[in-house]
């Protein structure tokens, strides 16, 4: 595959310098102007039909890359906020490829009907105040539209509810890897500060709050399907952003201050690992990672472990140098799992306790 | 009679020479010569570009195949490197000090310091800046900015490497990263001085166009250009102070124990005494220049495609007055836009909100702007010149990279691709690759009055231009997709974990388009070095414009003219104009009216 696209850029890289090597011959043959540096007619026709081909080609890149590469995208949202999102993102995607399509074709179809000649006489069009008013308002309508649109699905996702009784869970996130506090039964967050970090209390939780009593800190995240979770973003020490893609979510960790996103999980692990694009994505990384293994195991290394989908929760901040290598796996679950899995988690009272009994 | 007169002048003008005989050192080095300067913020620029793309290369190479060993490494980067293994910590640094180059070294002072400077007098009909002097100092504080910076490439533990955003704490602590040490030291005190300088050079060209106009230029008869340089320089004064205070206040976080940006971090062990302090205010602070910043880089660009499509169309610029009232509508939208970097720093949603609707605003002047370029190209006769080609280029990339800004400047749709791939291929589009299209497009247009008359390789353009437009897309094209795909940007590689590992093809694609455009740029450095020295001599007059620079001397001269200074009459973009009985060019045979022109018997007064 990947030689094949190399091959592939490589003709394409050969293609355009035979272009070249024809336009530097029809240059050099053509009769002496006044100055050779100065663009010909023979110039302005080739370069008119270079133009052409131009916009071609930018066409033919977007479906060669939608072709070849729309497997590697993002599969369909997990939550229920991302759903909104997707279809505002479609909406603008169609409507900036319908605009892009025609405005590109405009101006190298123009740069082409228009390429210069001798005796040519260009039209003296200076201005028109019923086309500018034209390019305006409809600009002004279609924007209003997508801000609109745009600012009730952002209200939507960032102004949570508290009605809705939201299960409160602490994002915490240092140089290079994060932690999730879960609130336990009261589902209130203990009090918490860097100044508090100490041994086994990593997350610098106040022991003497009695919120702080039934916390769970785990480094891996589990999710109860169709129960809206809040999350609250804690930083030990840099900017880092907790990135959800798949839950199209995104919030940064800042040192000093604590953020909040909200979203509500809706596809379980399982069910993702069963969808269609996900089933083809793992395929096809499974393929390059065999690939890859062969190669290893000529040189006498392990091979790599297969692939199994999993969401994961990315740093997406620039934070240091580990900074490629900060994720944590998250599982979507039913409730009953979640259950089971919460209960077997040790409290933030118990894990203090034990300290204290092994000094 | 005038003949006679004009002689006078020139002879007048030798015994003035006679007294301040020029010395190499006064003429090529402490030049005040606003000429003399603008070549020199180009050289320089250029080759501050030369090593930000050299660094990409490097980077790229990395992205592609994480797991080869090159030893172009080791030869670069010393020991950084090891067996041809790059350092995470160091491609971390390549891409800061890439962005920071690209952006304001080759950008800002190599694109605006250069025509800014080059353009202003002679389009507006003055004999030299408003300070000669000024304008000295202005470019000796970029070449002091741009020697510190290179200098910082090479301090013990590494250059800045916290992203050319610089957010603290990353950039505060040298605990976080090894580049917060003395390289970021070096770095804050380059933009400083860098920021200096931009901050004189604004000044200088704000005052020069104000109050420097020769007879006649009114504001609606100024070229595009001379529009765009003049706002670009009030951008600039407006929020360039803004990051220096920025950059002041980190500089105080990080040697004098201050808590601006700051507050409850516990790292390499230990707690830090700061307290209060939010890296949101630097967040806020960065962006307040950062954005505007885009625009400081991009009207120059498009002021200069401006002049040079209508030149090149033999066509009046389709609406001079909106294109002037988009470059103001920019101009005031860009500085209450910034919020729109910072959706999901922590920042309340409701001015999310608010950032989410200025920004959107500003696609509606952009896309007068685009419309208007368009619209000027519909029958005209085209010469197809090498600046006509990357000015053509560059609203195309314009319209594409624009067009993906209307995703990102939606809060709700930024949630997904912030800080992805996906941005950094639009911002690239929009303003890395327009900029350098605008900067080429003006060097092979203006190139004949930097070099006396000498013009550079058509051909040789042309096949820059070409390896160059398909190379941009080819690279930036398929980016979008790793970024709608979650690939967060700043990743050393992104085959550590099994999720990204189908994004290898995307990235050698991309790479391998990288390696042939920068290879690309050497024929443009080749065509440009040789023609300085042997490029063939064109007419005063090579691409039959309209505006003012056109008339001054080949030779340059101090004054540019030799005689008196031109009166003008009429806007610059007088192309192709009929006479009243629509039976020829206004001026028989000839299609375009210099604005030295009085108004002729035969014509209508149409505008301005």
């Amino acid at each position: 595959m990947t030689a094949f696209l190399v091959v592939l850029v490589i003709i394409l890289f050969g293609v355009a310098v035979w272009q070249m090597a024809k336009i530097f011959q029809m240059s050099k043959t053509k009769p002496a102007s006044d100055n050779d540096d100065i663009a010909s007619d023979k110039d302005n026709r080739v370069n008119g039909y270079l133009m052409l081909m131009f916009v071609l080609f930018i066409y033919a890149i977007a479906i060669v890359s939608f072709w070849k590469w729309s497997d590697v995208l993002l599969p369909k949202s997990a939550s229920e906020h991302g759903v909104e999102i997707d279809q505002l993102w479609l909406i603008s995607m169609v409507l900036i490829f319908v605009v892009g399509i025609i405005t590109q074709w405009l101006l190298h179809y123009f740069a082409f009907k228009y390429s210069g000649k001798k005796g040519q006489r260009a039209t003296f069009f200076a201005d028109n105040d019923k086309l500018e008013f034209i390019w305006t308002i409809i600009p002004v309508i279609v924007l209003a539209g997508l801000i609109i649109y745009g600012l009730f699905t952002w209200t939507d996702i960032m102004n949570v509810d508290t009605d809705d009784d939201p299960m409160v869970i602490e994002l915490y996130a240092y140089q290079f890897d994060w932690r999730a506090r879960y609130s336990g039964e009261d589902n209130a967050l203990g009090k918490a500060n860097v100044r508090l970090i100490e041994g086994v209390n990593q997350l610098g939780v106040d022991g003497s709050d009695p919120y702080a009593q039934d916390d769970i800190v785990v480094n891996e995240l589990h999710l109860p399907v169709g129960r809206k979770i809040l999350f609250k973003m804690r930083s030990q020490d840099v900017l880092h952003s907790a990135y959800m893609p798949h839950f199209r979510a995104q919030m940064n960790c800042v040192p000093g201050m604590i953020t909040q996103f909200s979203f509500t999980p809706t596809v379980t692990t399982e069910e993702m690992r069963q969808d269609e694009e996900v089933v083809a994505k793992v395929t096809k990384i499974n393929k390059i990672r065999r690939e890859k293994s062969l190669d290893l195991a000529k040189n006498g290394e392990e091979p790599l472990e297969t692939y199994e989908f999993d969401y994961l929760l990315l740093c997406n901040k620039i934070c240091g140098t580990n900074h490629y290598n900060m994720q944590m796996k998250i599982i979507v679950e039913s409730q009953e799992d979640y259950d089971a899995w919460i209960a077997e988690q040790a409290t933030m009272k118990e894990v203090l306790k034990k300290e204290e009994e092994s000094k | 009679m005038s003949a006679h007169a004009n002689e006078h002048a020139v002879d007048h003008h030798d015994d003035h020479e006679h007294h301040h005989k020029q010395t190499f050192i006064t003429k090529y080095i402490f030049s005040t010569d606003h000429k003399m300067i603008s070549k020199q913020y180009l050289i320089t620029g250029l080759f501050m570009g030369i090593i930000g793309i050299a660094m990409s290369l490097l980077f790229r190479l990395q992205l592609a195949w994480p797991d080869v060993q090159f030893s172009i490494y080791d030869i670069f980067l010393g020991k950084w490197s090891e067996d041809g293994v790059m350092d995470p910590s160091v491609y971390l640094a390549l891409v800061t000090i890439h962005g920071t180059i690209m952006v304001f070294f080759v950008l800002t002072a190599g694109l605006s310091g250069t025509f800014s400077n080059l353009l202003i007098p002679l389009q507006i009909g003055a004999r030299d800046m408003a300070s000669g002097f000024l304008n000295m100092i202005s470019y000796w504080l970029f070449f002091i900015s741009s020697v510190v910076m290179v200098l910082s490439l090479f301090v013990e533990a590494g250059p800045a490497s916290a992203g050319w955003t610089i957010y603290p704490p990353l950039s505060a602590l040298p605990q976080a990263i090894p580049g917060s040490g003395a390289g970021m030291t070096l770095w804050l005190s380059s933009m400083a001085i860098f920021i200096a300088s931009s901050l004189l050079g604004s000044l200088n060209y704000i005052v020069t166009v104000i109050n420097l106009r020769t007879k006649g230029m009114s504001m609606t008869r100024l070229p595009l250009t001379i529009w765009a340089f003049f706002v670009t320089a009030i951008i600039g004064v407006v929020s360039f102070p803004v990051l220096l205070s920025a950059a002041l206040m980190l500089i105080m976080d990080r040697s004098f124990g201050t808590s601006f940006f700051l507050s409850d971090i516990y790292i390499a062990g230990e707690v830090l005494h700061n307290q209060g302090g939010s890296p949101v205010l630097f967040e806020h602070l960065f962006w307040f220049l950062g954005h505007p910043e885009v625009y400081i880089v991009l009207l120059p660009a498009l002021g200069i495609t401006s002049e040079i499509i209508a030149t090149n169309s033999r066509k009046p610029i389709f609406g001079y007055r909106a294109m002037v009232a988009s470059i103001l509508a920019i101009a005031f939208l860009s500085t209450i836009v910034w919020g729109h970097h910072m959706f999901i720093s922590g920042m309340n949603p409701f001015l999310g909100s608010v950032f989410t609707f200025t920004t959107l605003l500003i696609a509606i002047p952009s896309a007068v702007k685009a419309f208007n370029y368009i619209t000027t190209l519909w029958r005209g006769n085209l010469q197809f010149n090498p600046g006509m080609l990357f000015s053509i280029a560059l609203v195309s990339t314009f319209i594409t990279g624009g067009l993906t800004g209307i995703i990102l400047g939606d809060s709700a749709l930024d949630i997904n691709v912030h800080d992805t791939y996906f941005v950094v291929a639009h911002f690239h589009l929009v303003m890395g690759i327009s900029a350098l299209y605008g900067l080429f497009a003006g060097v092979y247009h203006w190139f004949p009055k930097m070099f006396e008359g000498k013009m550079m390789n058509k051909n040789l353009g042309y096949v820059h231009f070409w390896i160059t437009a398909v190379g941009a897309y080819g690279i930036f094209f398929p980016m979008h997709f790793i970024g709608m795909a979650g690939l967060p940007r700043r990743y050393y590689t992104n085959t550590n974990f099994p999720y990204f590992d189908d994004l290898t093809d995307v990235n050698v694609v991309i790479t391998v388009f990288a390696f042939i455009t920068a290879a690309a740029q050497l024929v443009f450095l080749y065509n440009f070095i040789s023609s300085m020295f042997h490029g063939k001599l064109g007419p005063q007059n090579p691409w039959k414009s309209n505006t003012l620079e056109w008339t001054a001397d080949m030779k340059h001269i101090h004054g540019n003219w030799s005689g008196a200074i031109p009166s003008v009459y009429r806007w610059p973009y007088d192309y192709s104009k009929l006479n009243e009985d629509e039976t020829d060019y206004v001026i028989a045979g000839q299609d375009y009216i210099p604005q030295t022109v009085p108004l002729q018997e035969n014509e209508e007064e149409l505008n301005h």
